[in-house]
């Protein structure tokens, strides 16, 4: 007996990100632009509830869809902010962060052969989830010249009307592009003439910083067949607490439900509580993350353009994602920690399209920023 | 939102933001930063620029007051009288008026306790509308001016992440 990996796990390759963790943990003194959290904590309300379930002795499992409270609460507040209409009962599973969401959902729905299309530069984790499900990944390379947004012309050239899945994740990560309906129409088009399923990773909905926020599952004939993500680790930074939840259809959720049962059993009870109050009252200290996030990303791009280093407008999420002022990003990545002690994340590591560029998170305090940024440009020139 | 509404904040925050620092932040020119800072300044809208300190820090530590103020009000004297008084003493760093309990809520500052209570007897107690003071000696400052004051503020999250 040995501990040979799975042929599906040799699919699926080391973290890119991990060689830059560990360059960055070796130096003292560093900034970090390479965090994808946000540096808040999460809002003080949802915190006592957290603490007032664990006083209660609040610790037992919920159901496995997670407590009827905040479904219901989940169900309103996507009604209220993003005009999407789900059933409480049926269409909502609360999940261990997203990042579970994600992958309950690949596996729900694939069998081995099957082509998943992932729009690329991409958050790490849907292709490994993708091979690991047994499908194929189809690369749908956006461009630095579309502002990273998904186009038709994009979609038809990458294969993706063969695919059975097409994954997108607007407001992005790692290019901070957002998308408005206007752009997601054509996209819709696309995915009704060829039958697509759809995963739509919104978990950065809330920081959408120039317009609205807009599901692509609220455009005709896209709720049937689309997969909400969505989750608390963002816009109420609560990473830790591990907490998400997907919007689908009746036999959707069932289905993900499934999996759901036998592996997680239910969400962290604690999270779920903390969850409900961060619903319930806690919009305004969304509202003032929100803006703080929105005057950094106005101060890291205006220094990217005073250093003439090309990076188109983010419009959410807390990324921008300015091309590479050298060929090799790893390299330049690399050097920048060792030289200056500034960790960037170089965009190769989010899929092909990302190598000429960085990934650089302003989930970092504005000092740290001018700072970093500094740095940077000195050693640029 | 006006210049104004994205200035005033991010000064609130930091005085010491750089015009350049303050029209990155907020998508304005420098120009107009310097413009709308002016205004403030000549309307009246800001006061003046000053540092947050942690005087516990400060050799020797100068030692602060919180001090209630009741006051009688007579035909001739209003609460306008007396805060005017009050407040051309260079002891006082705050007065306000307030409701509830008492009338005033006056901070003092002093490089001892003893000076300090020297001051509230000899020169604000004597004050002939004054009929009483309750004194507060501060003996720590968590946050001032909207900024908590913290053993630093340690980031321990991974320092690469997805
Ligand atoms: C696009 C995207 N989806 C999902 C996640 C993971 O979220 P969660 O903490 O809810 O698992 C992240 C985290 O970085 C992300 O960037």
């Amino acid at each position: 007996m040995s501990f040979e990996e799975s042929e599906r796990l040799e699919t699926v390759p080391p973290s890119g990100i991990r060689r830059y963790f560990e360059l960055a943990e070796e130096q003292d003194d560093i900034i970090s632009l390479g965090v994808g959290e946000p540096d808040f904590a999460p809002p003080w309300a949802a915190r006592d509830a957290a603490i007032e379930s664990l006083e209660r002795g609040k610790t037992s499992y919920t159901p496995n869809r997670g407590l009827r409270e905040l479904r219901e609460e989940i169900v309103a507040h996507v009604h209220d902010r993003y005009d999407l209409d789900y059933d409480a009962d049926e269409e909502v599973l609360v999940t261990a962060g997203a990042s579970e969401a994600v992958d309950l959902a690949f596996r729900a729905f694939h069998d081995p052969g099957d082509t998943v299309a992932v729009v690329q530069p991409s958050y790490l984790s849907y292709v490994p989830a993708a091979r690991l499900a047994g499908a194929d990944v189809v690369d749908v390379q956006t461009r630095r010249e579309d502002e990273f947004k998904l186009t038709r012309e994009v979609l038809e050239a990458s294969g993706a009307a063969e695919a059975d899945t097409l994954v997108l994740c607007y407001p992005n990560n790692p290019t901070g592009a957002t998308m408005t309906r206007e752009e997601l129409e054509p996209v819709a088009e696309f995915v009704r003439e060829h039958d697509l399923r759809v995963f739509a990773d919104e978990i950065y909905a809330a920081l959408s910083y120039e317009h609205d926020h807009t599901s692509i599952a609220t455009l005709p004939g896209m709720r049937e067949r689309t997969v909400v993500f969505n989750g608390f680790s963002k816009a109420y930074a609560m990473t830790g607490l591990r907490l998400g939840y997907a919007l689908a259809p009746p036999e959707a959720i069932e289905s993900m439900n499934r999996i759901h049962q036998y592996t997680m059993l239910s969400a962290p009870t604690t999270a779920q509580h903390a969850a409900i109050e961060a619903l319930r009252n806690c919009e305004d200290d969304v509202a003032e993350m929100r803006e703080q996030y929105d005057r950094r990303r106005n101060f890291v791009l205006s220094r990217f353009e005073e250093m003439g280093i090309d990076c188109f407008p983010a419009s959410g999420a807390f990324y921008v994602f300015p091309e590479c002022p050298w060929d090799d990003s790893e390299a330049f990545a690399e050097a920048l920690i060792e030289e200056q002690g500034v960790a960037v994340v170089p965009g190769g590591v989010f899929g092909n399209g990302g190598e000429s560029h960085l990934r650089v998170t302003y989930a970092t305090g504005l000092d740290d920023l001018k700072e970093a940024l500094a740095r940077i440009e000195q050693f640029i020139d | 939102m006006s210049s104004r509404e994205k200035i005033l904040p991010l000064l609130r925050e930091n005085a010491r933001y750089s015009t350049e620092d303050l029209a990155r932040q907020t998508g304005l020119d420098v120009e107009e930063v310097e413009a709308t800072i002016h205004e403030l300044e000549s309307d009246g809208v800001v006061h003046g620029y000053r540092a947050i300190v942690d005087r516990n820090q400060i050799e020797p530590e100068r030692v602060r007051a919180s001090v209630e103020l009741n006051v009688t009000l007579d035909r001739e004297t209003g609460y306008d009288d007396i805060a005017q008084r009050l407040a051309k003493f260079p002891e006082v760093e705050g007065l306000r008026l307030v409701s509830g309990d008492y009338d005033f809520a006056m901070d003092v500052e002093g490089d001892s306790m003893r000076e300090v209570s020297n001051f509230i007897s000899e020169q604000v107690a004597p004050v002939p509308e004054i009929t009483q003071t309750v004194t507060h000696y501060i003996m720590e400052t968590y946050k001032e001016g909207g900024v908590e004051f913290e053993d630093g503020d340690d980031d321990d999250r991974l320092s690469v992440s997805p």
